[in-house]
């Protein structure tokens, strides 16, 4: 998993056989009620291996909760979630999911406090999860290597012995997209990461995002369009649980619905 | 991989602690037994009876520190492992007497005698072996533990939810246990205890080495605690405490993290229950009262939280402060205990031993700025 895999700019335009084979994450008619609100609506979408795709939409349009239902924490009424072509994620837990491939950035950062950022990362990194073995374990030679890596690619070196709880907010989002990475997941899921950043900090996270799709399926939720716009990848707008419009940044800007949601509000 | 296991969660301050309690253990009995009664070095019994058993209490302190500080569970139970602990002890001990109980009954205890039973209830038996009694102490609250944190973490049940089952698990022994049909001795319990593994209960060597024994089990309970919380699963432990939902996203079983050592906790606690009871020399149902459960997280508040010196030091510091008040101002004790309570969530977030570090830290500031 560690090696790249090409990134691919397709349209959907393909069978539903088809789909569920070639795809790494397929949702099909994905309806989620709070109270009889749909929060989701009959949701569609499809992520092929190694693409890194930005989803938009207004506030309230469902982004958080599609990862909700991707990631187990919410089950869907209806509809179905076929991860890497055979698991369907609407029928597992969160640990299970986990363990799949999916890794997951809240929208709120949340790193462990009372770890340090090197702990942080050792916890995320892939590989140990089973409590008994890790009574008796020391961190192996690789396992050492690979957080110096992410270290790097984050560009938190500096400061590794530093506890969570002492980060500034933009070197929470970036430790966050540091566990991410180790985790190795197939596909991630990172909300919001550059709320509440300067303008020097998302444009680093864009690049650190850039370096971690080389060998990484993405889907990034954001507001920030000078953020999605230096991603420069295909982009799903949401907009009230469905599907609105889809591709480069600059089709579904001209979108007469599109301006209409976002400027209509 | 064992020895690297103990040694690596080890920092020197629990070393120097763990040194400090065996101390005890050995000096406190050795000063009672070898000096004359006339020596200012003399440790009375009753002084050594005091410390075996605030060793207990400070075992069942570490326990819930464990689950409390650890897992961020905030038991209200956990006198209830201690006291099962205590039952099985006290079963075996009542075995011993035999026929040297006031009925003269070789199998039945008196208080059986007394009640009318025909014969030794199902779940007395093997008790009169001390092979068979010492696994017990572990197995039965360990056992009720699993039992309790298989549903509770299962379903996700989680903060004051948590705490009142706890509550309710107590209080439900207590009243099973008062009964008398129970065959645990009802309201009365069990006392009158004679041998313990051949000596005499009352005997000064056994005391001396009860005394011992229980220095030794804590000086063990640190040390693996200290293991645990210093591993890998100490660190995803803490991790599940501060944010599960997020290690669940990690891909751990937090469930199963809370479980092992909610378990662990309560083979602990049940261990200082089985060293207790000997050293009182007796044991009842008022073990359960939900009372003591919270005087123990009491302790645990005191001495540091999330700390694993801090429950040893909390624990002897409110027991000695309640033997003085109870022997002294009997009716003061109750309102220091609400007092103290109220001065430690206030005043001291983290306890004594929060108190000391920050102390420490204020002189290591006060140095760098004088140089
Ligand atoms: N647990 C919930 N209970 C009730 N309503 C919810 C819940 N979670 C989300 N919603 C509602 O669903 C809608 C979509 O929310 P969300 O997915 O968080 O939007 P976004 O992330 O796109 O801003 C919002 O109107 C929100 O209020
Ligand atoms: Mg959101």
């Amino acid at each position: 998993m560690t090696t790249a895999q090409p990134v691919s700019h397709q349209p959907t335009a393909h069978t539903t056989a088809h789909r569920t084979t070639s795809a790494l994450l397929y949702l099909s008619g994905v309806t989620v009620s709070f109270d009889g609100f749909k929060a989701l609506n009959n949701l569609s979408l499809l992520i092929e291996p190694g693409e890194m795709r930005a989803i938009i939409g207004p506030n309230g349009a469902g982004k958080t909760t599609m990862m909700d239902v991707i990631t187990g924490k919410t089950r869907p009424d209806e509809g179905q979630v076929v991860f890497d072509g055979q698991a369907d994620l609407t029928k597992l837990d969160e640990a299970h999911i986990a363990t799949l491939g999916i890794g997951r950035k809240f929208q709120k950062p949340t790193v462990f406090e009372s770890h340090t950022v090197r702990d942080n990362l050792l916890l995320a990194l892939a590989g140990m999860r089973s409590w008994y073995k890790l009574l008796g374990a020391a961190p192996t030679k690789a396992e050492n290597d690979r957080l110096a890596e992410i270290l790097s690619i984050i560009r938190m070196e500096a400061q590794q012995h530093m506890l969570g709880a002492r980060l500034s907010h933009g070197q929470k989002q970036w430790l966050e997209i540091g566990m991410l990475l180790a985790q190795n997941p197939k596909l991630m899921l990172v909300d919001e990461p550059v709320a509440g950043m300067t303008d020097v900090e998302t444009e680093t996270t864009a690049q650190v995002l850039r370096e971690v799709n080389k060998s990484h399926s993405v889907v990034v939720v954001e507001h920030d369009m000078s953020f999605v716009r230096a991603l420069g990848v295909k982009v799903t707008v949401l907009h009230e649980g469905s599907m609105l419009a889809e591709g480069s940044l600059d089709q579904v800007s001209a979108d007469p619905r599109v301006v209409e949601v976002y400027l209509g509000r | 991989m064992m020895t690297r296991f103990l040694w690596t969660g080890m920092g020197r301050n629990l070393r120097l602690f763990v040194l400090l309690v065996l101390a005890v253990g050995i000096v406190v009995p050795a000063l009672n037994l070898l000096m004359p009664k006339t020596s200012p070095f003399y440790v009375p019994a009753y002084a050594l009876q005091l410390i075996g058993k605030y060793l207990c209490y400070a075992s069942l302190a570490l326990a819930v520190d464990l689950v409390w500080g650890f897992c961020g569970i905030l038991t209200l139970g956990h006198a209830a492992f201690f006291a099962l602990g205590g039952y099985c002890m006290g079963m075996y001990l009542m075995r011993q007497i035999g026929a040297r109980g006031v009925y003269g009954n070789p199998i039945l205890p008196d208080f059986m005698v007394f009640l009318n039973y025909p014969e030794l209830p199902w779940f007395w038996h093997g008790f009169n072996h001390f092979w068979f009694a010492a696994p017990m102490v572990v197995i039965v609250p360990g056992v009720l533990a699993l039992a309790l944190g298989w549903f509770a973490f299962r379903s996700r049940v989680t903060g004051v939810y948590l705490s009142i089952i706890t509550q309710a698990m107590t209080f439900a022994l207590l009243l099973a246990f008062f009964r008398n049909d129970m065959g645990f001795g009802g309201n009365n319990g069990m006392t009158d205890f004679k041998d313990i593994l051949g000596y005499s209960v009352q005997a000064d060597t056994t005391r001396a080495v009860l005394c011992f024994a229980s220095a030794l089990a804590l000086a063990i309970f640190l040390i693996i605690s200290g293991a645990i919380i210093g591993s890998r699963f100490g660190t995803a432990l803490i991790a599940v405490r501060d944010a599960e939902s997020r290690m669940r996203f990690l891909g751990y079983r937090a469930e199963t993290y809370k479980l092992f050592v909610f378990v662990l906790s309560a083979a602990m606690a049940g261990i200082a229950g089985a060293l207790y009871v000997p050293q009182v020399g007796i044991i009842n149902p008022s073990e359960f009262a939900p009372g003591n459960s919270i005087e123990a997280v009491l302790w645990v508040a005191v001495g540091g939280r999330g700390t694993l010196i801090g429950p040893v030091i909390g624990a002897f510091i409110v027991n000695f402060a309640k033997t003085y008040l109870t022997g002294a101002l009997p009716e003061v004790w109750l309102f220091a205990l609400g007092a103290l309570f109220i001065v430690v969530t206030l005043f001291l977030p983290k306890g004594i031993v929060g108190l000391w570090a920050q102390i420490r830290a204020r002189n290591l500031a006060k140095k760098a700025t004088a140089a």
